[in-house]
């Protein structure tokens, strides 16, 4: 049995091919998968370990309850540290957002991830952290260094002056040194160094630190210096070892390794389950052109068994084969998705790619297993062909058996699936995590029923065809032939499809919902505030008001009040203006009311009166953040929003008892509306300082989750690219099988008449069909399941309206089509080239 | 023998081989299948074609059908050459002045009987004549079948549609590769009289490949091949006649 499965292997190289294609794709991507985890895991913790290299004990002040930040440590603490026995060096450490310009004067850097710091000499005057590569030590206030990698991106050299801005005006430093990082290079951040004293009036206060790192000497141990460290330090210190803080990295950058590859593991089933579509067609296909064959060979003496198990020895010699290619092909992929990942900011460090025994043994047992699980079906199909077949002179197929009971099977699987996400839906909150089940079962469902389906929805297109003749009458109805292959190819294509569609309805609607609400809720045209969502440079407000290309402004004012036990956060705004500039929908009250009630009057929303249990008209004790005492009243209350401060009152109250000001954003409503030109005009008013940001609405929408949203959307695209690769390879499959058994009928067709190009346009035009007919059962399913989800959305995003992207969904069509016109390409040429004599002969 | 004389009257051949010529293949394994034939099929005359297997009898409809090139020598279809003609020009040329007739039936499985008979019309976009299709339609009693799928019908009710889909374009010439070969005696001897009928009554031009010397025997004239050369001619035959002179021929070549 071995040998003959060998034989018909090598026999059917070309049609194998393909089936090969379609496993090995996916073993591919599981490889990729494990490999990437691999990669990246590795990465972290080299990355982790550079960093902590001089660190044997690090010490963390506690939280300050009474100011809300970070605790800081002094310069005495750290010289008591110093003297402790056993410490080679102590390091004090100061980190901060600092905001860095490149030469041409725009910011550089990701946003969130570029840093500020110190540089801390030791005794010989370097900082270990950070070693320099070139120049020397700032010294003084005006001198700044750069890690290399940010001096790139802002195209700085030594001796250049730098602009940036920590929380105030714009700075100007001398660069006078690089230092080397590894932990910027990759993800597109920036590092900017200051001398001790300039870092700690920048970030803290003079004499501060926010942490400290001790370095042990020869023959300490960490322990030991720790519990040293603990006794000197107040009991609420935070203090770990080094080797607790490398365990920890590590164990993190475990933690977001496996989720990602999670997450891509999920992709890669899904690329295999597709995958089976095909592998299952191909066999069935082999094995019934094949099943005089296999008469023969019951003829000869074989049973059954022998018969299943040769065809299902060749699936294993084929996973094989696919599994060993795919396992190839995912080192390539792995360095895909890395770059996929890398495009998308969330960069990852670098490092050698790791290639694990478990992943070479994952992927040949993928390849092995998916391959004969997929050709069981058709295993048993082939044995079950009687002996006599071999005798008869004509080749007669297999009779098709009764599509009765799938159909059946096929409803109630659909009924079941569309009445569970029904009622998931309904459940709201709760059934957000398991509506993942009925949403599985229906789109089973509708593969079971494919074939049904593909009968009436393919004849639909019937007459459209009829325009191009005989090959339009043709190709619907040998599309109708044998409805299982047909559905199994189309349900392939299906499964890549419903996913992307859903996928698109959720992140369009979400982002459509998201500029919706912030178009209904913001008036003005910009929105100017800090990049580290902290404040203003407190000058802002002013500069902003006196330009000449602002019509109206307001600031949007912050301070702390307390109220009996509660602090509340209130936001001052400009009464005048404020209804130009926002539009809140309000459950009572107006804007109006800001300027009544002898500027006494506060505006809530809707979560700050429940959560305070607040009611308009109610008046409210507080204490400002200078000790004055004052009494407010509800004036009206309004809908919350992320778009919209939690409160609004006059500005001109809260003044007088402001120890300094802090503007969170100004709203601005220019003569010139919301475009470039006015946004870097407004940039150039605020000296361009690169801590400020001047958003207009979009940027709002965007930055509220849309960008976000958006980015995702492309890397899942990314990632399902590959289940409709596949798919489209069980396309063209099936139609060279198709040809192939089709070839007298071809050359019949040729014999009475039919041109060569009306021969291709007959299997073009069945392609087409099927392609269309998988497309357009992926998108229904997908609109329903996008649908679904979005229900589930709609408590996290107010607003949310189902939108069907009906742009992207014809884009999705004239894809389906084109992958069906491309599917047909070589299939089609086939057909056309037969020759006729040798067609006519054919069994 | 009348068949190595010229051809008297040209305009009354539907089809004529001068010296046609088919070799297949190169050196060692190079075969002559046909060596410098010339033969003319008359107008309206049911003509068998006989030999023993690898006579030739095949390829020589084949070149004559326009479904293989001669090598060598002209094959003119009433009075055009179609040795010069393309894959196009010949294709055409089947599909508006050739009709085909094969052993295995050769019909669509998805289209209906009548779909069948009129599919070369449909390639051509040509509407078929009714009274005409009618007709043919009555004479193979295939009126109650129409709506039905070559599945549906027995093999002899099959090739009823293949015979009648090879008339109703009225063509210039209908050729019949062993038309019985798959069928029993009753359904064969009914599509050897429908052939027969349809050049005697209906004027068609009828060339029929065949080894059986039964189906032979309906023919008006049968041709002799061996090794690729016409060898033997017999007019009016009798089955018993034709077996008679296959077996002269057969001991030659066994």
């Amino acid at each position: 049995m071995f040998r003959t499965a060998v034989r018909n292997l090598l026999a059917h190289k070309a049609r194998l091919l393909m089936t090969m294609l379609a496993v090995l794709l996916g073993v591919a991507f599981v490889a990729g998968t494990l490999v990437f985890t691999d990669t990246v895991g590795n990465a972290y913790k080299q990355q982790s370990l550079t960093s902590l290299n001089h660190v044997s004990v690090q010490a963390e002040p506690p939280f300050d309850q009474k100011i809300g930040e970070p605790g800081t440590v002094g310069k005495d603490t750290l010289r008591s540290l110093r003297r402790l026995p056993g410490v080679a060096s102590v390091t004090g450490i100061i980190e901060g957002f600092t905001a860095v310009a490149g030469k041409d004067g725009d910011p550089i850097g990701v946003k969130h991830s570029t840093m500020g710091g110190n540089y801390f000499p030791q005794d010989d005057g370097k900082d270990n952290r950070h070693p320099l590569t070139a120049g020397r030590a700032p010294s003084g206030p005006d001198e700044v260094l750069m890690d290399t990698s940010t001096a790139d991106q802002g195209g700085y050299r030594l001796g250049d002056t730098v602009r940036l801005a920590v929380d105030g005006p714009v700075l100007h430093k001398k660069l006078v040194g690089l230092v080397r990082t590894d932990d910027t290079a990759a993800s597109g951040a920036t590092l900017v160094l200051f001398d001790d004293a300039t870092a700690q009036k920048l970030f803290l206060d003079p004499g501060q630190y926010g942490g400290v790192t001790l370095e042990a000497d020869r023959g300490t141990s960490e322990e030991r210096l720790a519990a040293e460290t603990r006794d000197l330090l107040p009991k609420d210190f935070d203090v770990s070892t080094g080797t607790q803080l490398r365990e920890q990295e590590r164990s993190d950058a475990a933690d977001s390794a496996t989720g990602l590859s999670q997450v891509l593991t999920v992709f890669a089933a899904i690329a295999l389950f597709v995958g089976i579509f095909v592998i299952g067609n191909t066999f069935t296909m082999l094995v019934t052109q094949r099943s005089r064959e296999m008469a023969l060979m019951r003829a000869v003496g074989a049973d059954r068994r022998q018969v299943t198990r040769s065809v299902l020895i060749e699936a294993a010699l084929l996973g094989l084969c696919a599994g060993a290619a795919g396992f190839v092909l995912g080192i390539g992929v792995a360095v895909g998705i890395r770059q996929l990942f890398g495009a998308t900011g969330s960069g990852f460090p670098d490092g050698p790619l790791i290639v694990s025994p478990r992943t070479v043994l994952v992927s040949f047992l993928v390849g092995v297993v998916v391959t004969m699980l997929a050709a069981y079906v058709p295993a048993r199909r082939a044995a079950a062909v009687p002996p006599v077949a071999a005798m008869s002179a004509i080749h007669t197929p297999p009779p098709v058996r009764s599509l009765r009971r799938r159909n059946a099977i096929g409803v109630a699987l659909l009924a079941i699936g569309v009445l569970g996400v029904l009622y998931t839906v309904s459940r709201g909150e709760e059934g957000r995590t398991t509506v993942f089940y009925p949403a599985a079962l229906l789109l089973i469902g509708i593969i079971v029923m494919t074939p049904m389906l593909s009968g009436p929805a393919i004849s639909l297109a019937g007459p459209l065809l009829r325009r191009f003749g005989v090959p339009g009458t043709l190709a619907p109805r040998n599309a109708r032939r044998n409805p299982r292959r047909t559905a199994s190819t189309a349900s392939a294509l299906m499964i890549g499809l419903s996913l992307v569609t859903g996928l698109t309805v959720v992140a369009v609607s979400t982002t459509a919902s998201l500029h919706r609400g912030a178009e209904n809720s913001v008036r003005a045209d910009f929105e100017i505030s800090a990049k580290n969502f902290d404040h203003l440079p407190a000058s802002a407000h002013a500069s902003l008001e006196k330009s000449a290309a602002v019509t109206s402004s307001s600031p949007q004012r912050e301070t702390t009040v307390r109220t009996g036990d509660t602090e509340v956060d209130l936001t001052g705004v400009d009464p005048r203006t404020i209804g130009g500039l926002l539009d809140p929908s309000f459950v009572s009250g107006s804007l109006a009311d800001l300027s009544a009630g002898g500027g006494k009057n506060l505006l809530i929303d809707t979560r700050t009166a429940d959560l305070e249990g607040w009611s308009a008209g109610q008046r409210i004790p507080v204490v400002y953040e200078n000790g004055d005492r004052d009494t407010l009243r509800i004036g009206g209350i309004y809908h919350d929003d992320e778009f919209l401060p939690s409160t609004m009152m006059p500005v001109a109250t809260l003044q007088p008892h402001l120890k300094e000001i802090k503007d969170t954003s100004v709203l601005v409503r220019t003569k010139a509306g919301d475009g470039d030109d006015v946004r870097r005009s407004l940039e150039r008013t605020l000296d361009r300082n690169p801590l400020v940001q001047v958003r207009n609405v979009d940027d709002l929408a965007e930055a509220a989750g849309g960008e976000a949203v958006t980015l995702l959307l492309n890397v899942l695209y990314a990632l399902l690219a590959m289940a409709v690769v596949i798919a489209v390879l069980g396309v063209v499959n099936t139609l060279a099988m198709s040809v192939h058994e089709r070839t007298r009928e071809i050359g019949m067709l040729r014999a009475v008449g039919l041109q060569p190009e009306q021969a291709k346009l007959m299997i073009r035009l069945e392609s087409l069909l099927i392609s269309l007919f998988g497309a357009v059962l992926g998108i229904g399913a997908g609109v329903f399941l996008g649908w679904a989800a979005g229900r589930f959305v709609t408590d996290s995003i107010r607003d949310y309206e189902m939108v069907i992207p009906w742009g992207r969904i014809a884009v999705a069509l004239v894809g389906a089509a084109l992958v069906g016109v491309l599917a047909g390409l070589w299939p089609a040429r086939r057909a056309a080239r037969l020759n006729v004599l040798t067609a006519l002969k054919a069994d | 023998m009348h068949a190595h004389q010229p051809p008297s009257a040209p305009e009354s051949y539907a089809a004529h081989t001068t010296d046609l010529t088919k070799v297949y293949g190169t050196g060692d394994t190079r075969v002559v299948a046909l060596d410098a034939v010339t033969v003319g099929f008359g107008k309206g005359r049911f003509t068998a074609i006989m030999g023993p297997s690898g006579s030739g009898k095949s390829t020589l409809m084949h070149c004559m059908a326009g479904l293989d090139s001669p090598s060598f020598g002209s094959v003119r279809l009433g009075d055009t050459e179609i040795a010069s003609l393309n894959d196009r020009q010949l294709t055409r040329l089947r599909r508006d002045r050739v009709g085909f007739v094969f052993q295995a039936f050769n019909l669509l499985p998805t289209l209906s009987a009548l779909e069948n008979i009129t599919l070369p019309m449909d390639i051509a976009g040509r509407k078929p004549e009714r009274a005409w299709l009618e007709s043919i339609i009555r004479t193979v009693g295939l009126a109650d079948r129409l709506g039905h799928r070559p599945a549906q019908l027995s093999g002899g009710q099959q090739q009823r549609v293949a015979v009648a889909r090879a008339l109703a374009g009225r063509p210039d010439i209908v050729f019949a590769d062993e038309p019985t070969g798959n069928l029993d005696s009753r359904s064969g001897a009914e599509i050897l009289e429908f052939l027969r009928g349809s050049a005697s009554s209906l004027g068609q031009t009828v060339v029929m490949v065949t080894h059986d010397p039964v189906a032979a025997s309906y023919a008006d004239r049968v041709v002799f091949l061996a090794d690729g050369r016409i060898v033997d001619e017999l007019h009016a035959p009798t089955a018993e006649a034709v077996l008679e002179r296959m077996g002269r021929l057969t001991p030659a070549h066994a």
